[in-house]
């Protein structure tokens, strides 16, 4: 409960910077109400004064309000008093007319500006704030509900701050203006008249909790169909490949016969609630005709009060039907507003330090100093060491689980390490701006992520102010610049969703060419094995080859090319450093590195075997260093392989 | 909006923004409203038939309470009166007491009649409306069953389920409310009219002076806010296209520390939606309260009729009923302007819908198909010629010839058209020319189902349903016991990881499940084939990257999984390459060699020039 309170508050908070707004919408929501209670109020004079003769009128039911220029109308239209009087009451009808449109229109609009403007200020700040979110928080979250957050959540508290609190706000004030105009005609008859109102309202909100949970139920089920439908479409080959369709069909319309069901009870709530609704207004009216019209007969009060009363009835009836939606609104706000705030309460793992220096340019030397990290309540890291100089490639090596990723991604400090430090030409990451640290590092992953924009646009996406030349430069040095031309609209072309399909080997070369143009001075990449064909990969590794050059590169890496390659390894296993070394040295050390060597390579010593002298052979179809260890198979073990291909492209 | 420097970046991002209005700016957005067809109504209106009956009990049920609801500010007008006889001059107050009893009851009835009939229709058509709406989604969704793969190759399954969810939805909201509410909007005004004309007929016509300025006012307004509630849609959609974006990619965007750009880019967007709802308030807040207004008017002109008749004619209840039934007159009009709404977006709708349901099958079973009987699984292309596109041929003439239960590998490069050949022997896709014979058997000759039961797919990208793991090996024999399935589990080497999960078998999987690793996922699949037990098996090796374990227990489970039966491999495995019975090149749509391992190898061909590039350059070491 206090819950509750505290979240409304916070909610209501967003309001706070549009204070005058605020008062605007609801000083315009009480002029509109009070002239709401104009015309009842006329329609009784019109009845008392216009249309009941003066013969018949007993001297205290004569009370012409003073404000209505009675005697001027008699003069300017030469009519009766009675007949002036009805004049004048329409004139005054047509001028509340007016005015009430003018603040109406203030009402509707600041009403809505309101809800729009708090829920603008509201998304912005998820914007802002899920993008500042560390990895670690959204290894954890899904994106699912992160988007539902921000679609369905926002939407309900927009629907509350703007029309739904004014809304709700006028049904009490209303029910008070009416209450003591109708104590003041007749206490009686207004018991009478607002009891059944006041049921209306009892049952209105009941309404409100019968329907939610149905409506829900609803709502969850049609999500199940459309799960159903997505899976079907999208497992189409499955499907058809086990003969499955009628199956399919089958439980696809046993979730449209729950559907079925709940959709029937929902509109049945309404079947039952809405015409009982309609009813017990009325019921208010016969009432109010029953006792009030013996009253006038009695000669207790006039016809034309019993006309207002009855006019009151009505105005109240509508508005007191909506409350049980308003109110549940206002739950599913708070609740909605919970969600929200869970989000933006979250802290981020990665604080910049407020007194962090700007990270001047960076030579390129890197060294993990006792580095220890913990994932949750998983040790994945346990006192890594190891010093890196400017230009180096360095391979990470080892299963799946070891803890390479990892320490790729302590560099941009993506995540924080627990014990020890990564430091970066002798800077503690965490000493330096977020900023201008992982603008001197350029990540190629392994699932290439572009975005839904023209080729250009993704390309110079770490380097706004890149221009055409340097993204020609960017894409022609990642091999890429040949096909882009070859695309309908070429650096235009818009990829993605709505835009063209690009191959995986096509992305890649994106990817790097977007690495590329950032110019950093340290990279990392994974280094994994795409379907792609040999002429594509031939292009991806010359591309990589020149993104490599002259920077210090950290590599993921599962290819022998790569290792062989590279200026040290780092075989990783259970969060350790277990070996470290060049392929050569590694491979004559005997540990867990040649292990996994011979145990990989065991295939290709068979085929090698098989075929003899296939060496020579090799080496002429793709030549230079794509192809070593094919080259230096022999009919020796891999050791032999490796020494040769090792000479090669080592030095 | 100003001059000053900022301007340049302001059109800089416009023109951004505008790119991805393109992007994310949705189908559904750009068709929402169509016209009116009579053809396609008279479609539509077909799936209503079986339930005409209701439909007319809902109309008449419909007709009594309008006009109970109609009546009752009538009664009131009545009760007015009699009670101003009462204590007008000679007045009877006991008769009109007696009177206002009867009138009261009166009132009390009309409302006890209208609250039942009210509530029959209601559940009427909420039966009768969702019964029809499951008919047409049930209906396409077994329509779309029989599409062919080329089908869903072509159609993205956003669009899909845009058609079975959204565009079925707009129906739902048609066939349960609009039909019979045009005619209740159409009934409440004729009533009202009548109404008004019984009681001053002079009045009457006069109050409806109101009538078309209201019309005209409500076809003005509705036409533009249907136009800005379009433009809010496609904005919201970019928004959240863009939010949907910096989420997933939200690792790239912080390795190239695009945080504060993208702030401002999401800032516009998030500005130019607000813009556009707060256009759309604008015009709510003038039409609104101008509709209130008038109908104040309404009653101002009643009033200065009363005031300038030539003989004071109106009674007090005359006034009273008058303005009663003057506010419930715009609430139809109103109405009927969403209905029209309506229909064209139900137009719009039921096009796109029926245009799927128009799509003929591409693979039929001939009218004289027959079952294929059981099998041994001798598999022969004849002389294949096969394109996607018929001017594109994929395959030239390819002929092979796989002796029942043994092994073929098929290998070359991306895009010579390995994959084709395999998607041909489940005939997923019609041949140009040629044949490809099952045991002598003309596989278009045969039923689909009984070629297809026979057979089992396991493709690269293993797909699993969401559901327990139990019910995805299942998948492959929906009659299998669980110790079959186990069984099925343990011959791949998947027992043991599944054991090991939290709930075993029971263990959810799918996108609401836990996460399995690629390697986990295979050997699944690799179960649910087994499971099935096909004489034939297709599969196409997976190519991504997996530890050494699991590699070794792929391998393991891939040798189980060939054993015995005829396979069709594209394989990137080298070990499973060398052990097929034969390898068949494919280069460029045809067969260039074919042999075993050994054979090719010594015939330094294609074969031998494939394997040196891609399997001794690219093999993993990891």
């Amino acid at each position: 409960m206090k819950d509750r309170v505290r979240i409304t508050m916070r909610l209501l908070s967003y309001l706070s910077p549009y204070k005058l707004r605020v008062v605007g919408a609801y000083g315009a929501m009480g002029v509109v109400t009070l002239l709401n209670m104009v015309m009842p109020a006329l329609l009784g004079w019109v009845v008392d004064i216009g249309l009941t003769p003066l013969a018949e009128r007993t001297a205290e039911m004569v009370e012409i309000p003073d404000w209505i220029p009675l005697d001027a109308t008699v003069e300017a239209f030469a009519l009766s008093a009675d007949r002036s009087f009805l004049i004048a009451a329409a004139a005054a009808l047509v001028a509340v007319a007016i005015v009430r449109a003018f603040f109406a229109f203030w009402l509707i609009y600041l009403a809505s500006w309101l809800g729009q403007v708090t829920s603008y200020d509201i998304r912005n700040q998820y914007f802002r704030h899920v993008q500042h979110l560390s990895f670690g928080f959204h290894d954890r979250s899904q994106t699912g509900d992160l988007m539902s957050r921000a679609i369905g959540d926002i939407l309900k508290v927009r629907m509350f701050l703007g029309e739904g609190l004014i809304e709700a706000l006028n049904i009490p004030v209303l029910f008070f203006f009416v209450a003591v105009v109708l104590f003041r005609m007749d206490p009686h008859l207004a018991v009478i008249g607002l009891s059944p109102l006041v049921v209306l309202a009892v049952v209105t909100l009941r309404f409100g909790q019968v329907i939610e949970p149905r409506f829900k139920l609803v709502q969850d089920q049609e999500g199940v169909i459309s799960a159903r439908a997505q899976e079907n479409f999208s497992g189409m080959r499955v499907v058809k490949t086990f003969a499955r369709e009628p199956w399919e069909t089958e439980r696809f319309q046993e979730a449209n016969e729950t559907f079925l069901q709940r959709r029937i009870r929902v509109i049945a709530s309404f079947a039952d609630y809405f015409p009982t609704m309609n009813a017990i207004v009325a019921f208010a009216m016969v009432l109010v005709l029953w006792f009030g019209g013996r009253g006038v007969l009695a000669g207790d009060v006039t016809l034309g009060t019993l006309v207002s009363f009855s006019f009151y009835i009505v105005l109240l009836a509508s508005p007191t039907q909506n409350l049980g939606f308003l109110v549940n609104r206002a739950g599913e706000a708070v609740a909605a507003g919970r969600r929200l705030f869970e989000i933006l309460d979250t802290k981020s793992d990665i604080v910049e330090r407020p007194d962090a220096i700007e990270l001047p340019t960076i030579r390129g030397e890197v060294a993990f100093d006792h580095v220890t990290f913990n994932y949750g309540d998983r040790d994945v890291l346990h006192d890594v060491t190891f010093q890196v100089e400017p230009n180096m490639i360095v391979a990470l090596f080892g299963p799946t689980g070891s803890g390479k990723s990892t320490v790729v991604n302590l560099i941009p400090r993506f995540y924080d390490v627990r014990d020890g430090a990564v430091l970066i030409d002798g800077h503690d990451v965490r000493d330096v701006t977020i900023d201008s640290l992982r603008r001197q590092i350029a990540t190629v992953h392994q699932d290439t992520f572009l975005f839904s924009a023209t080729i250009r646009d993704n390309i110079a996406y770490g380097r706004l102010d890149a221009d055409e030349d340097a993204v020609i430069a960017a894409a022609k040095a990642a091999r890429a610049h040949e096909f882009i031309l070859e695309l309908p609209d070429g650096y235009d072309t818009l990829i993605g969703e709505r835009g063209v399909n690009l191959s995986g080997g096509q992305r890649q070369r994106i990817a790097i060419a977007r690495a590329l143009l950032m110019e950093p001075r340290i990279l990392v990449l994974d280094d994994a094995t795409s379907a792609v064909d040999t002429e594509t990969e031939h292009q991806i590794q010359e591309a990589l080859a020149e993104l490599m050059a002259g920077r210090t590169t950290f590599i993921i890496a599962q290819r022998l090319l790569t290792l062989k390659r590279a200026d040290l390894i780092l075989v990783m296993d259970g969060g350790r450093i277990v070996e470290r070394g060049t392929h050569e040295e590694l491979v004559a050390e005997g540990g867990l590195y040649a292990r996994i060597y011979d145990l990989q390579l065991r295939d290709q010593e068979r085929m090698a075997q098989a075929a003899g002298a296939v060496g020579t052979a090799g080496q002429t179809a793709t030549g230079g260093a794509s192809s070593p260890e094919a080259g230096g198979g022999a009919p020796s073990r891999a050791h032999g392989s490796s020494d040769e291909a090792g000479g090669g492209s080592t030095t | 909006m100003s001059s000053d420097p900022r301007m340049e970046r302001r059109a800089r991002k416009r023109s951004q923004a505008v790119t991805l209005d393109e992007i994310f700016g949705t189908e559904q957005a750009d068709k929402r409203f169509g016209s009116f067809d009579r053809r396609l109504f008279r479609r539509l209106m077909g799936y209503v038939k079986p339930y005409r009956r209701k439909l007319y009990v809902a109309i008449v049920l419909m007709a009594i309470s309008n006009a109970a609801m109609v009546a009752v500010p009538n009664l009131v007008g009545v009760a007015i009166d009699v009670i101003g006889g009462g204590i007008a001059p000679g007045g009877d107050v006991a008769a009109a007491t007696r009177t206002l009893a009867f009138v009261l009851i009166g009132i009390g009835a009309a409302t006890i009649i209208e609250l039942f009939t009210n509530r029959a229709r209601l559940y009427i058509l909420a039966e009768m409306g969702t019964r029809v709406i499951v008919d047409i989604r049930v209906g396409l969704f077994r329509h779309l069953q029989s599409l062919s793969i080329r089908f869903y190759d072509n159609y993205k399954v956003g669009r899909l389920i845009s058609r079975i969810m959204g565009d079925v939805s707009v129906l739902q909201d048609f066939v349960t409310w609009s039909i019979v509410g045009t005619a209740r909007s159409l009934f409440t005004l004729l009533f009202i009219v009548v109404s008004l004309y019984w009681r001053n007929a002079t009045l009457a016509t006069l109050v409806l002076l109101v009538l078309p300025v209201m019309a005209i006012l409500t076809r003005m307004w509705s036409a533009r806010a249907r136009e800005a509630w379009r433009e809010i849609r496609r904005r919201i959609a970019i928004i959240n296209g863009y939010l949907n974006e910096t989420v997933t990619g939200v690792r790239v965007i912080k390795s190239f520390a695009r945080e504060s750009v993208n702030e401002e880019t999401f800032d516009w967007l998030n500005r130019r939606h607000l813009e556009a709802t707060l256009y759309a308030a604008k015009l709510a807040a003038f039409f609104f309260p101008t509709v209130d207004a008038l109908g104040t008017c309404a009653v101002a002109i009643v009033v200065l009729y009363a005031a300038l008749a030539k003989d004071n004619t109106l009674t007090p209840g005359d006034l009273t009923a008058f303005v009663l039934l003057v506010e419930r007159f715009f609430e139809p009009i109103r109405e009927l302007s969403r209905r029209y709404n309506q229909l064209l977006a139900t137009m719009a709708a039921s096009e796109r819908i029926f245009e799927l349901l128009d799509l003929e099958p591409e693979i039929k079973d001939a009218p004289d198909a027959y079952e294929m009987p059981p099998i041994e699984g001798h598999v022969e292309f004849d002389d294949v010629w096969f394109g996607y596109d018929p001017e594109k041929l994929v395959l030239k003439g390819i002929s092979l010839d796989v002796p029942a239960g043994t092994t073929v590998a098929l290998v070359g490069e991306t895009g010579a058209g390995k994959s084709s050949m395999i998607n041909l022997v489940g005939r997923f896709y019609d041949i140009q020319s040629g044949q490809i014979r099952i045991d002598g058997h003309d596989i278009s000759k045969v039923t689909k189902a009984s070629l297809r039961d026979q057979m089992g797919v396991v493709l690269q990208e293993t797909f699993l349903f969401s559901g327990s793991i139990a019910d995805n090996i299942r998948y492959g024999r929906l009659d299998a016991s669980d110790e079959e399935v186990v069984e099925a589990a343990r011959t791949v080497g998947a027992h043991d990881f599944i054991v090991a999960l939290p709930e075993g078998y029971d263990t959810q999987v799918g996108e609401r499940g836990v996460n399995l690793s690629v390697g986990q996922r295979q050997l699944i699949a690799f179960a649910r084939a087994l499971l099935a037990d096909p004489r034939i098996l297709i599969l196409d090796e997976a190519t991504s990257s997996v530890d050494t374990e699991t590699e070794m227990a792929i391998q393991h489970a891939i040798e189980r999984l060939l054993a015995d039966r005829t396979s069709i491999v594209i394989a990137h495995r080298l070990s499973t390459v060398v052990n097929a019975d034969q390898i068949a090149v494919v280069d460029d749509g045809r067969i260039v060699e074919r042999g075993t391992h050994e054979e090719l190898i010594e015939a330094r061909g294609a074969y031998f020039k494939l394997y040196t590039m891609q399997w001794a350059s690219m093999t993993d070491a990891a």
